[in-house]
């Protein structure tokens, strides 16, 4: 039985919230400090938890933590929470970029006490939908995280944020209405809300009642639209673009993770032959993704808005890994949504901090800037070369097992020439991501921007742990995948792999 | 012959009476609403009492005392308390008549515990009679030009639904010569089913029935009269209609229905798919039509047309499980109570701030969250909860009434059912944007007297308990329908 650890993780940050919300008076360093510790405190749990994980191969598919009690009688939903080593690494990852965000958000002045009080409130239910094992419990924190992103959006936001945060909740409400419908059918015909039991045994359950392909449909639609899956990627760049820095940090790093977690966990786990009978049409869209996700944001000129549609891309690359259905590229997916989580993570905080210092967003306008801002020249490169998969960056590594896992898969007929496809996506994100630098950073310094502020000592904080995590990650990977095989191969093993 | 079982009733009655005199000589109008929630108290009370026991039906049969009609009467109880502890501010404005307000609600409240209990067509009648027309007065109580207009259309169109329902309830006689619920399923059960195919009475007294109860509930097609009663009535008697008249008309289908018409399988596979079909028109026009809505009180009118379309997904799926299982019923029951608790939230945070602005208009509610902070967040979770997305009860709600539709096939109607609800989300977060989002027009606080805030601290409290851990009132509304299973 668990000891209350991941309780602890999942409620601190909801517990700061209410305090900020409620209790404290409005004094902003009092606020921010709040915020600080409750999201810190989650993180220096995670990373005990992360170093108390039994990583023995005996422990592959074993649920670790696990907490359990009856919360709902009358329809046999439980208060189930538990990590494996595919949760563990994007738990770890949400309560660093939680604590992190609180930190990027330091210069918040606009209604301080309600900003923070939404950013944690966030934090907790994505900690939920990872850490939740029973269906009821991580739908509705899939769902509650709606909330605090429409009023981040709204109020703290830039531009058309407005449109940015209803086209938001619209596509995600939208996802998630076939979800429930999803859910509600395996919850009929199984009669159980337990991941693991509906995991374990559901298929033939469910089979004997209904066909499955419907089910698993349902769901995918759900998870396509968060991860987001072309076609249903048209919320992202508005809502990456328009929200305020933190958010858009918590939103490609962790939030739209979401939706790759939900696959691998409901989809492919619990429908292994429907996964297998559909993966090649998940994997073509995956192909599309990345291709016409490179090539659109070869052609964007707002500096936030190309970040933002580079990770159509890479989401394209982790729908790839998954549906490709071999253990070593599912490693990879995963891999490659930690990584993901902090390199754009990265760029959008340096971003943010370039926009902030010159207040300019312009890529035309922009050029020249290693002079008058030399550390974050540095540091936006490094990131840079991380999201275009530079060896010894995370990024690397990650992209390296999605491609060699795909292409000796031989689950998905044909996944040879998709994943060459794939490849391809490499070159441009290279071109894109080179060019962007040139265009902002390299060239003749600009006289308008003499004078522009470097990083302060709190912002070289946080890009430096970024940057740590991110060789750390790409020098030795088998410190993430030995933890992440632990949750892939059973997963494998029921597609037969 | 047992009177004790009939003493809430009794204690409704002997209040309204109490407070229609003691208005004639007290000059304290207070002291009205005090007795007035005195008497529900104490009828509650009784109610809570006799709950669990077991008791014979009285009057002849004509009223069953069962744990369905008792979980109704405790509903509509809580809600005429919360409307009186709404009142209180709004009713003083009044100068006369403030004794026959709370009595009409009294009396209102008492035609719907009686609608919950009868199991006889004729005291059927006789009780929504009662409930109508006390309400007919009460919706004309401003006396300005939008509240008589409503209360005249209300008239009329109710009416019309009443003659309906009387024609309905004919035919039905007329084909099985009983008026006692239980006896008319003996008759259909004991005919075989080709004499009931060949003449079409007994098929069109049911299609009478369904629409004279429809427009109880708003129903599209029979909800021409809400948009128009909802905004011109008081404040309270609109929260009052859309929660409180719902859920009786529901108590009524949902009595009148698996009681006389429940058995045999076609015949409640028949009623069950004229329910889906009706829930689905009510549910998208009721949400597309309050898209465009500027005035709050009709923009929820039209969201109750809505919502009664959610609920009737659970009458189509206790229609098409024949009895099979209770899953559909006990969740119209849960669905009903969280409704009562987020729709009467809404509207006393409604009422307190349109005694402030003297306007219903969603535009002059902007910049809400900075003049009345704890209003508008009030506001903003019964519109959550209104979506139906969690923490709140409108979520739980949801998720029981569809699993039960998924468990009887009806998964089509469920993913018509969620996908209006991300529809709806359009224009209930519309008023959260304006209030968050807007300018305030002026600096000024939004006050509100302590009962209010009381009604409208324990309906947030409960849409939260119901969202969060609803299992006990789940229980409740298991034990409740479970009258209706063979």
């Amino acid at each position: 039985m668990g000891s209350g650890y991941l309780t602890a993780i999942l409620f601190l940050p909801a517990a700061g919230a209410v305090l900020i919300a409620f209790v404290l008076t409005s004094r902003e360093r009092l606020l921010r400090w709040t915020a600080a510790i409750f999201t810190f405190v989650p993180f220096a749990l995670s990373v005990i938890l992360f170093a108390l994980f039994d990583r023995s191969p005996g422990a592959a598919g074993v649920i670790q933590f696990e907490e359990k009690a009856l919360w709902i009688a009358p329809i046999n939903a439980h208060y189930h929470l538990g990590v494996d080593g595919l949760s563990l690494p994007l738990m770890v990852l949400t309560a660093f970029l939680g604590f992190l965000a609180v930190l990027i958000s330091w210069k918040i002045h606009l209604r301080v006490r309600e900003y923070f009080a939404w950013l944690l409130l966030l934090e907790t239910s994505i900690l939920g939908v990872f850490l939740s094992l029973d269906l009821l419990l991580f739908f509705i924190m899939w769902e509650i995280e709606v909330i605090p992103m429409y009023f981040l959006i709204n109020i703290w936001g830039a531009g058309r944020k407005e449109y940015s945060a209803i086209k938001y909740v619209v596509y995600t409400l939208f996802g998630s209405a076939f979800m429930l419908a999803g859910i509600l059918s395996l919850y009929f015909t199984t009669g159980s809300l337990s991941m693991l039991d509906i995991g374990q045994k559901g298929l033939a359950l469910v089979q004997s009642i209904m066909p499955a392909a419907p089910i698993f449909w349902l769901l995918l639609i759900g998870f396509a639209v968060k991860l987001p899956a072309f076609p249903f990627h048209t919320w992202l760049p508005d809502a990456h673009t328009d929200a305020p820095t933190a958010v858009s940090v918590m939103l490609a790093g962790v939030l739209i993770k979401m939706g790759g977690y939900g696959m691998i966990r409901l989809c492919v786990t619990m429908f292994p032959p429907v996964a297998q009978q559909y993966a090649i049409i998940l994997v073509i869209l995956a192909i599309i993704g990345v291709l016409y996700g490179a090539a659109v944001t070869m052609r964007q000129t707002d500096f936030k808005r190309l970040i933002a549609y580079s990770s159509i891309s890479h989401m394209g690359y982790v729908l790839l890994g998954i549906f490709a259905l071999g253990k070593v590229s599912m490693v990879g997916a995963a891999l490659q949504m930690f990584s993901h989580g902090l390199v754009t993570g990265l760029l959008f905080a340096m971003v943010g901090l370039v926009m902030h210092n010159t207040h300019e967003r312009d890529l035309r306008k922009l050029g020249g800037l290693a002079r008058q801002v030399p550390v974050i020249t540095v540091v936006f490169s490094v990131a840079g070369l991380a999201s275009l998969g530079l060896p010894s960056t995370s990024g690397f590594a990650a992209e390296f097992l999605v491609f060699v896992g795909s292409f000796s898969s031989s689950l998905v007929p044909g996944i040879q020439v998709f994943t060459i496809l794939g490849v391809l996506g490499v070159v441009v994100t290279a071109g894109y991501i080179l060019w962007m630098l040139q265009r902002v950073f390299y060239g003749p310094p600009l006289e308008q921007y003499n004078g522009t502020a470097d990083a302060d000592t709190l912002e070289k904080v946080y890009m430096f742990a970024f940057i740590a995590v991110i060789m750390l990650v790409g020098i030795y990977p088998a410190i993430l995948t030995d933890i992440i095989k632990l949750g892939i191969s059973p997963v494998v093993g029921l597609l037969g792999g | 012959m047992n009177l004790t079982l009939f003493i809430p009733e009794i204690t409704m009655v002997v209040t309204a009476a109490i407070v229609i005199l003691l208005d004639l000589f007290i000059e304290r109008k207070r002291w009205l609403a005090q007795v007035s929630i005195a008497g529900l108290v104490i009828a509650g009370g009784v109610a809570i009492a006799m709950w669990g026991g077991s008791y014979p039906a009285i009057f002849n049969n004509m009223l069953a005392v069962d744990s369905f009609a008792l979980f109704f009467k405790l509903l509509f109880m809580g809600i005429a308390f919360l409307v009186i502890l709404a009142s209180t501010d709004y009713v003083s404005k009044f100068f006369r008549f403030q004794g026959e307000y709370y009595a009409l609600v009294l009396l209102a409240t008492l035609g719907m515990m009686l609608m919950a209990a009868t199991t006889n067509l004729i005291a059927i009648y006789i009780a929504l009679e009662l409930t109508s027309i006390s309400l007919y007065a009460l919706v004309g109580f401003l006396k300005d030009r939008k509240s008589t207009e409503a209360s005249l259309k209300y008239l009329l169109l109710g009416a019309i639904a009443s003659a309906v329902l009387l024609y309905g309830m004919a035919l039905v006689f007329g084909f099985t010569g009983k008026t006692q619920l239980a006896e008319i399923a003996q008759v259909i059960q004991s005919l075989p089913p080709m004499t009931l195919l060949a003449s079409p009475g007994l098929l069109l007294g049911v299609v009478l029935l369904v629409a004279g109860f429809g427009f109880k509930i708003a129903a599209v097609p029979f909800q021409m009269w809400v948009p128009d009663v909802y905004e011109g009535a008081p404040t309270p008697i609109t929260a009052y209609l859309s929660v409180a008249s719902k859920a009786a008309g529901f108590a009524l289908i949902l009595r009148v229905f698996f009681s006389a018409f429940g058995m045999p399988v076609w015949l409640s596979l028949h009623w069950g798919y004229i329910f889906a079909a009706l829930a689905v028109i009510s549910m998208t026009i009721g949400n597309i039509i309050a898209i465009p809505q500027t005035n709050i009180k009709r923009m929820l009118g039209y969201s109750s047309i809505a919502q009664a379309g959610y609920l009737m997904v659970g009458l189509a799926a206790m229609g098409l499980a024949s009895g099979g299982s209770i899953l559909g019923q006990s969740g119209v029951l849960f669905f009903l109570a969280s409704y009562a608790f987020t729709n009467m939230g809404a509207f006393i945070a409604i009422i307190a701030i349109s005694n402030k602005l003297d306007s219903d208009l969603i535009a002059e509610y902007s910049g809400m969250g900075k003049r009345a902070p704890l209003l508008a967040l009030a506001l903003t979770l019964c519109l959550i909860s209104l979506i139906g997305m969690p923490p709140a009860a409108g979520f739980m709600a949801k998720f029981y009434i569809f699993s039960a539709a998924v468990n009887h096939g009806l998964l089509w109607l469920v993913i018509i059912a969620v996908i209006n609800s991300v529809i709806s989300a359009y224009y209930y977060l519309r008023v959260v944007k304006v209030m968050w989002l807007g300018e305030a027009a002026s600096s000024e606080k939004v006050p509100s007297s302590g009962a209010l805030r009381l009604a409208l601290f324990l309906c947030c409290l409960g849409v939260l308990l119901l969202g969060i851990i609803p299992g006990s009132v789940m229980k409740l509304a298991q034990l409740a329908a479970y009258i209706f299973a063979y």
